[in-house]
């Protein structure tokens, strides 16, 4: 009897993958495989040396993504990982950058960062994974939940107003602006692509579902129910303003694409720029 | 000014020879936020490192200042920051984090009157239980006290040295008096200047376990960048840097943390003796008080009085063997301090006796003067008598 030997078929992400630490810890029909996977396919499609790249992630579900990918990968503390990739892509400018974290982290305790980061056209590549609610805490409500939505904290629904992350980006000085759902794989992968071949500080918001903190609460029901809800929702518009760039879960629209490419000298630049012109006035 | 360090005889601010070792220590990045009375450190730096090819950032907060000189370091430049009480609370989370990720990095604190904003321009040394117990959990960290402008240099250099070794943060516990102090300043020649840095890994990637410890108990740090693919949590981590959150993975990382600097405490404990041979008082005292300390004894030597100056260079980890065996010569311990006791209540910790130990402490930011230390002593001694 003949024996057939499996061959073993490896995926082909599994280059950029700590394969030794699956299973991952996210919930099924949670939307961070698809938004990890989505940088990850685009390291594969530009062909990038993992040397290239660091991941810096703060606190939270989102934030377990530096610990899956096999580059340097730092999991920092709650709020910081913008400041901690400044200090990281200072030290090494020929890297890659990339802080990949959730909406809690990047906008709520370290909103500071974010608006400072975008103001100095930092060439930083900022992935922020919007799933409206703090997931890793046990989904309370945070500065992106939308108004009357139910989460642990907010039992009454929620009366704040959300920030519109697209727009604070562009307001603060970001020069790459892009928002897509985690079903718009194709198109996030292409932005993320362009992110990575830029300067300048880039802003992707990717908005997931979250099933356990807060498609349940909400009555969305399962993670792929509240997918194909973001995803029936949204409607591309490439380079409109952000300031009307709509994200409602209200029966409004999600209005996803890439609304702002603009060309500004970033904070790189500008520093050797400056360094070399006091070195060369010292001689 | 030139793009070399300043060897030569020097008049200056403390704050700037604190910032001019950090240049010759190799220091190439510089997060800060201003705050009185650290901020001639960063002016110094500002004006100093774009000749050297170093990045001074001023960030938005101490938080980020904090976060900065970690990710900095971790892309291998010897990273420092410089701040003052309140900015120093904002650093601590994060100071926890370059302890657990084991990243080199130096925080000078320039201590001011405290609590809260207390007294921005006047002087304080309260902040001495925050650098060991500031930040959260179990750890344990090197703090240096200079007491003059030169050592405001001579200790810059070895604190980075010393957060290379043991791949620590270091603390520069220095005071406004001290910060704010002008006077002569010795720099050597580049080529006298010791300087260490931090143990590369000697095997392939592969083979690399980032937090694999030699023998004494310091890891070898790759880069970013370097193709090690390392990767850094602040979570309890095992020797490849992974999350395990077992009680079993908890206590070896912790106990190997805390141990890599007691082990090696003798090498890394700085002090000095004055007079020490023969004393029956000993003053214990450092920073900007030892000064007044060390005019004390001699005061009080004129009078016949045998004093003796014990002072302190590291403040952490704390020399209590060394003062429990000076304590069994001597019939009373002074601590002048300005704060309400802190360092005398290790002193206390030290003792196996029951020796008095005699704290002059002083709130409300002006020095303790030497008049002061020696008349609270007389009143005591007569008191006893
Ligand atoms: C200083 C600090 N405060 C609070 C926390 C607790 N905490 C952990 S994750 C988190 C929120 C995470 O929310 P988000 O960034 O939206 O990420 P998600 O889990 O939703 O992906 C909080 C508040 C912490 N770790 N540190
Ligand atoms: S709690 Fe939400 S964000 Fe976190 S893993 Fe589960 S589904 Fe994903």
């Amino acid at each position: 009897m003949e024996v057939q030997v499996k061959k073993e078929v490896k995926h082909r992400l599994s280059r950029w993958i700590r394969e030794e630490r699956w299973p991952h810890i996210w919930c099924s029909g949670c939307g961070l495989g698809i938004a990890m996977s989505s940088m990850l396919y685009a390291f594969e499609e530009l062909n990038l040396d993992p040397k290239e790249i660091a991941i810096v992630s703060g606190i939270g579900c989102t934030g377990r993504v530096a610990g899956y990918v096999k580059v340097d990968s730092y999991h920092t503390t709650h709020g910081r990982p913008i400041p901690f990739a400044i200090g990281l892509k200072i030290a090494k400018p020929e890297m890659k950058v990339i802080v990949f974290s959730g909406d809690g982290d990047i906008i709520a305790i370290g909103g500071n960062h974010f608006i400072h980061a975008a103001r100095r056209n930092f060439d930083l590549i900022c992935i922020c994974v919007n799933n409206f609610n703090y997931g890793m805490t046990g989904g309370q409500f945070g500065p992106t939940t939308p108004y009357k939505a139910k989460t642990t904290t907010t039992p009454y629904g929620n009366f704040e107003y959300p920030f519109n992350l697209p727009y604070l980006a562009a307001s603060a000085g970001a020069t790459f602006v892009a928002r897509w759902t985690c079903l718009h794989a194709y198109h996030l992968r292409q932005s993320i692509k362009k992110a990575l071949q830029r300067k300048g500080f880039s802003f992707i918001e990717i908005i997931s579902p979250c099933p356990t903190g807060f498609g349940r609460p909400n009555k969305i029901g399962e993670g792929l129910d509240e997918m194909k809800y973001y995803k029936e929702k949204s409607i591309i518009k490439n380079g409109i303003d952000p300031k009307d760039a709509e994200l409602s879960l209200m029966g409004g629209n999600i209005v996803v694409g890439e609304f702002v490419d603009i060309n500004k000298p970033s904070y790189l630049e500008i520093l050797m720029e400056n360094n070399e012109r006091i070195r060369r006035e010292e001689k | 000014m030139s793009a070399k360090i300043l060897t030569g005889v020097h008049y200056m601010l403390g704050d700037h020879a604190c910032a001019e070792g950090a240049i010759a220590a190799g220091c190439r990045f510089f997060a800060g936020y201003p705050i009185t009375p650290s901020t001639e450190i960063a002016e110094w730096i500002s004006l100093r490192f774009p000749k050297f090819g170093g990045v001074f950032i001023q960030m938005e907060d101490e938080l980020a200042s904090m976060a900065a000189i970690i990710g900095a370091s971790c892309g291998g430049l010897k990273s420092m920051t410089a701040t003052s009480g309140p900015g120093m609370s904002l650093m601590l989370e994060n100071i926890g984090l370059a302890v657990m990720l084991e990243v080199p990095c130096v925080i000078v604190n320039v201590q001011r009157g405290a609590p809260s904003t207390g007294l921005p321009t006047l002087v304080g040394q309260g902040d001495i239980m925050q650098a060991k117990w500031g930040s959260h959990g179990d750890y344990e960290i090197v703090a240096y006290a200079p007491a003059s402008c030169q050592e405001m240099f001579d200790l810059t250099i070895q604190a980075f040295n010393t957060a290379e070794i043991y791949r620590i943060p270091v603390i520069i516990l220095t005071d406004e008096a001290v910060g704010h102090l002008r006077e002569k300043v010795v720099i050597p020649d580049e080529s006298e200047i010791e300087i260490v840095n931090r143990k590369k890994p000697n095997v392939s990637p592969e083979g690399y376990l980032p937090y694999l410890p030699d023998e004494d108990l310091v890891p070898r740090m790759a880069l970013a960048g370097e193709g090690y693919f390392v990767h850094m949590t602040g979570l309890t981590h095992d020797e490849r840097g992974y999350p395990n959150i077992t009680a079993e993975a908890h206590e070896r990382l912790v106990r190997r943390l805390l141990d890599k600097i007691q082990k090696n405490k003798d090498k890394i404990i700085k002090y000095e003796e004055v007079q020490t041979d023969d004393a029956e008082i000993l003053l214990i005292s450092y920073g900007i008080t030892a000064r007044s300390s060390l005019k004390a004894v001699q005061l009080l030597r004129k009078e016949g009085i045998k004093a003796g100056l014990f002072r302190l260079i590291t403040i952490w980890p704390f020399p209590y063997e060394k003062i429990e065996e000076l304590s069994r010569k001597v019939s009373l311990i002074v601590v002048p301090e300005i704060n309400s006791g802190q360092v005398r209540g290790e002193v206390l910790k030290a003792l196996k006796s029951d020796l008095s130990v005699l704290g002059v402490n002083k709130l409300g930011g002006d020095l303790i003067t030497p008049q002061e230390i020696v008349e609270k002593i007389k009143e005591f001694l007569k008191i006893r008598v």
